[in-house]
């Protein structure tokens, strides 16, 4: 007997019965459609993690002055002042391995153009801060160390802030003013939208740190200071040598706690997809054992089939069929099932992950393999469920079966 | 008539062992059956004609004797031989039709061709099913299902079935149990038909009215053959078809 007989024997068994068929391949198809939906959410999550973090900057390490205590009252971090410029100059000179360093002030205040005025956040930060943090500028130039040293009044727009401004038009080479006091734009950053928590990054403007601490904050110290490592592995070494020069230089007695808090982007990269990737195979896992039901269906339905057909099995083998004849007839059609209920559910599944990004604005994405698993599973399923009913029914005896009321 | 029979059991036995006793079904039973022959096996419930049509069938295996089957020994040969021997020289013809429901008449008929090791093309399967249609007068009903159709219609069906392997034996259980006279006269009239033409049939009925369209009738009792005789007054199902017509016509008013 051919194979291909053996497919037109399944197929037309099939299409005898449509609804009992539509049924059984039901389970399959939400199955598979929904670890493609589940896995394709949290793919787009762990996805989106990983982009907004390194959108911070590549290989960056960042200092944090230590909470500042009133009493018994947590300040948040970077409020207390244990970052000096003092500390900030010996890590540009004594630390090995930076590709750049930038200290961090912050200030609300408010920024006006012409008639136009917006409350934003100013920060004072270094030449390099647009490297340290993988910021690249739209327009104009970022200021210079010279500028820098001398405490020059020149500021680097946000997005939101240009906008907000100057509409349109292009802002680079207009007067500012901050708190009152001129400043010249002399470069636009580029957007960067909405960070991890929603807060829009776009909204802020970036001038010399020695500007904002004579003329906005009137403080001596950093809320922060970030360096860049010169590459990934070199960070541990950079996080080292820091913890240990800072220590030295706040005198910091054996035993005793940092005042300060390093934070090292790989590390929060890392953690955060690996609770997206939790997240995955936890949403991959309960959609896993929808398909397993599924799967437990197709045998279910094959079994009562096996019995409700036992008659008409008893046909087939009077007139020439085979045990393995019926064996492979009931296997292939589960096979056929479960396959075609995985191919509807794959389409299913990436419809349902674009809903739900349409819909909910999350990020989804269907990953190839989360596709090829699928599949793969729900064929496997139908051996794996289709063997057991197709054994039994290829065992019948033909005599016993004709006789089956 | 061909010297080798198409049916030849020797001594056969069939045993069941069932519980403490052993069910003796067939006992010694000698039969040869020429090609050509119209048999008709007779016999109450329980003289085993079923156990022997299973056997002659090749659904069973006979527990001691020897079976040859068309020239081919059949005590020796395993399950899957014993099922081509069923695809390739036996056309079955059960009293409940078995046709599979919601299939067309053709794709019932195609069925033991699907079975059949030669493998045939999609466009030999339908012409040789429609072939096998056309012998039973129903190439016209070859797309309907069974339940579109009469019972007569579905055992015509079920005999298409059973020609289209070109068989070397028809095997009918009980054919017309099912059926009215009527209704069991068209179908003795196509298994006649069938026998001109050389079909070799064997057919089990407790009927005698339907045993004298045969041309040999064989009693079985307590597993044995008690008798064996060619049909006296043999009856043409097409004169009492004819018969049954004028009838109906004169109870016309």
């Amino acid at each position: 007997m051919k194979f291909s007989a053996t497919w037109t024997i399944a197929l037309r068994a099939l299409r005898r019965n449509l609804l009992r068929t539509g049924l059984t391949m039901l389970g399959i198809i939400i199955g598979v459609a929904a670890v493609i939906a589940m896995v394709a959410i949290g793919t787009g999550a762990k996805a989106q993690v990983a982009e907004s973090i390194e959108q911070m900057g590549q290989n960056m390490v960042m200092i944090i002055s230590r909470a500042a205590r009133s009493g018994r009252v947590h300040m948040g971090f970077g409020s207390g002042v244990s970052l000096t410029r003092q500390d900030y100059d010996a890590i540009r000179q004594e630390i090995s391995g930076l590709a750049g360093a930038s200290p961090e002030v912050r200030a609300s205040a408010q920024v006006a153009a012409g008639n136009q005025n917006v409350n934003t956040t100013v920060y004072g930060v270094s030449e390099e801060y647009p490297a340290v943090r993988a910021w690249r500028l739209e327009g104009g130039s970022h200021f210079a160390e010279a500028e820098v040293r001398a405490a020059a009044k020149v500021a680097v727009l946000g997005q939101s802030v240009a906008t907000n401004l100057f509409g349109g038009g292009d802002p680079v080479g207009q007067m500012i003013r901050i708190q009152h006091a001129p400043y010249e734009v002399i470069g636009v950053l580029r957007a960067k939208g909405a960070n991890m928590m929603g807060r829009d990054q776009d909204d802020m403007v970036l001038v010399p740190w020695t500007s904002a601490m004579v003329r906005l904050t009137g403080e001596n110290a950093f809320r922060a200071i970030s360096v860049q490592a010169e590459s990934a592995e070199r960070i541990p070494e950079v996080v080292d040598q820091i913890t240990a020069l800072l220590r030295q230089r706040h005198r910091i007695p054996e035993g005793q706690e940092d005042d300060f808090i390093i934070r090292n982007m790989q590390d929060m990269l890392e953690m955060a997809t690996s609770t997206a990737q939790t997240m995955t195979i936890l949403l991959g896992a309960i959609a896993g054992v929808s398909l397993l039901v599924g799967g437990i269906g197709i045998m279910n339905i094959m079994l009562v089939s096996v019995t409700e057909r036992t008659r008409e099995i008893g046909v087939r083998m009077a007139v020439g069929a085979r045990g393995g004849d019926i064996l492979l007839q009931f296997l292939v059609e589960a096979v056929v099932l479960s396959i075609v209920g995985g191919i509807i559910g794959i389409g299913l599944g990436y419809a349902t992950a674009r809903a739900v990004s349409l819909k909910f604005g999350w990020n989804t994405l269907v990953s190839p393999e989360s596709v090829v698993m699928a599949f793969a599973f729900s064929a496997v399923i139908g051996i794996f469920f289709g063997f057991y009913p197709a054994r039994k029914a290829a065992r019948l005896d033909p005599i016993e079966a004709l006789r089956y009321e | 008539m061909d010297a080798q029979p198409v049916i030849h059991l020797e001594g056969v036995d069939k045993v069941y062992p069932s519980g403490e006793v052993a069910v003796h079904a067939v006992r010694n039973v000698t039969l040869s059956v020429a090609k050509g022959e119209f048999v008709a096996v007779m016999g109450a419930s329980g003289s085993g004609k079923s156990t022997l049509m299973n056997l002659i069938g090749c659904l069973d295996r006979p527990t001691a004797g020897r079976y040859v089957l068309d020239g081919e020994e059949v005590g020796s040969l395993s399950k899957g031989a014993l099922s081509r021997l069923r695809n390739q020289r036996l056309g079955f013809v059960f009293q409940g039709f078995n046709l599979l429901s919601r299939t067309s008449a053709l794709e019932n008929v195609e069925l033991p061709l699907l079975y059949s090791p030669a493998g045939h093309g999609g466009r030999e399967l339908r012409r040789r099913a429609h072939a096998a249609l056309e012998q039973v007068n129903l190439a016209d009903r070859a797309g309907h299902a069974p339940s579109q159709l009469s019972g007569g219609q579905q055992q015509r069906v079920a005999i298409a079935r059973a020609l289209v392997n070109q068989p070397a034996l028809l095997l009918a259980d009980e054919p017309t149990g099912n059926l009215d006279t009527r209704t069991s006269i068209e179908i003795m009239s196509i298994f006649q038909d069938l026998n001109r033409r050389g079909m070799t049939i064997l057919m089990v009925t407790h009927e005698p009215d339907i045993a004298r369209y045969c041309r040999r009738e064989i009693v079985m009792r307590d597993g044995q053959i008690v008798s064996d005789r060619p049909v006296a007054n043999r009856l043409d199902a097409a004169d009492e078809l004819a018969r049954w017509h004028g009838v109906a016509m004169e109870e016309r008013p």
